[in-house]
């Protein structure tokens, strides 16, 4: 527009301005870390329900203990960490209806039928003096045992691996296969080191 | 932008441009500031946090009150001791004061948001779970019962 020539401004400072403000926020802000195990804590129960929970079948149930010295104790012998998943997904699916593995009740879920579903309780318990990386990664077994066994069903129903099922078949999932985990009330298992 | 070489310059090299300097920087800035999110509490204790494959994303950042347990850092280590803390907002705490922490999430949370606040336990992986297990029960007794333990993804 004018004739005159205006100088251009120096854009060369930006960079430095840029990195000021790359500097705040890398001084400021921490990088995400919002992932975890997610789970549900029981209430906390009354006396009448207390009386109702002995009542779960001996074979429904299997006991996972750590003790103080972050060893693991699954159902009547000590084994490994890495050893757990097989053993829980064995307990949870009983392939075989071996009459000392968890019974299963045929319940009917909304778009599948009839399934058979498998009534087996994961009972975790901790010293208190475990640590706490211990316990997780028994934690994350459990899980990861639970999301394996999902897969495979998915596979084998829909064809596709769990995470990519839409959200009703999922739920479906999740009914045919229960995350059932207790985490038990702490007990003073201190002295106990068998 | 190439006269900034001075007059001195002999020979005629152009300058290297720098005007697209500030947008790869730029571009860097965005992308710390999308992948991170501001720090609103300073931590008082070292957490380093447990190791595991199975994590899942929490959907809702703004509805987790979080529970920091681990040892003071160094410089309130001479005040406090190495033993396993409780650190809630910005200072330490005990078990009873998990109650009214509760409460005041509570509070601040619209009433229809309260079912889905999940308690994060950002506990340092040499914490022994005695006081884990303390702060469960704590939570369980005000009816605070979802709960995600904080973990992070083994490196690939």
């Amino acid at each position: 527009m004018g004739k005159k020539k205006t100088p251009g401004i120096n854009s060369s400072s930006t960079a430095d301005i840029a990195f000021l403000l790359l500097c705040y926020f890398l001084m400021t802000t921490t990088m995400g870390d919002q992932a975890g195990l997610h789970r549900r804590l029981p209430p906390i129960p009354d006396k009448e329900q207390k009386a109702q929970d002995q009542k779960v079948n001996r074979r429904n149930i299997i006991i996972v203990r750590i003790n103080s010295a972050d060893r693991l104790f699954a159902g009547n012998e000590a084994l490994d960490v890495s050893l757990l998943k097989d053993k829980i997904k064995e307990f949870i699916a009983n392939p075989t209806d071996d009459p000392n593995l968890p019974e299963k009740e045929m319940k009917e879920i909304e778009g599948l039928g009839m399934y058979p579903v498998s009534k087996g309780v994961i009972s975790l318990q901790n010293d208190r003096g475990t640590s706490y990386q211990a316990y997780i990664s028994v934690q994350n077994e459990l899980v990861k045992a639970v999301n394996e066994l999902r897969d495979e069903f998915s596979m084998q129903r829909y064809g596709k691996k769990f995470d990519f099922l839409d959200e009703d078949k999922q739920d479906i999932v999740k009914k045919a296969i229960p995350q059932n985990i207790s985490e038990a009330e702490p007990k003073d298992v201190g002295g106990k080191k068998k | 932008m190439s006269k900034f070489g001075g007059s001195n310059n002999k020979k005629d090299v152009p300058g290297i441009s720098s005007g697209s300097l500030s947008d790869i920087v730029f571009m860097l800035l965005f992308f710390f500031m999308v992948t991170t999110q501001l720090r609103e509490t300073e931590n008082k204790v070292i957490v380093k946090l447990p190791q595991a494959t199975e994590v899942a994303k929490l959907e809702r950042k703004d509805l987790s009150p979080y529970i920091n347990i681990g040892t003071p850092i160094r410089s309130l280590q001479g005040m406090y001791g190495t033993d396993a803390r409780i650190q809630l907002n910005d200072s330490f705490k005990t078990i009873d004061d998990i109650r009214d922490f509760i409460a005041a999430e509570r509070d601040a949370m619209s009433e229809a948001d309260r079912s889905y606040m999940t308690v994060g336990l950002r506990v340092d992986q040499d914490v022994r779970m005695g006081i884990v297990s303390d702060v469960k029960q704590e939570l369980r007794r005000c009816s605070a019962l979802k709960i995600m333990y904080s973990a992070r993804k083994p490196a690939e």
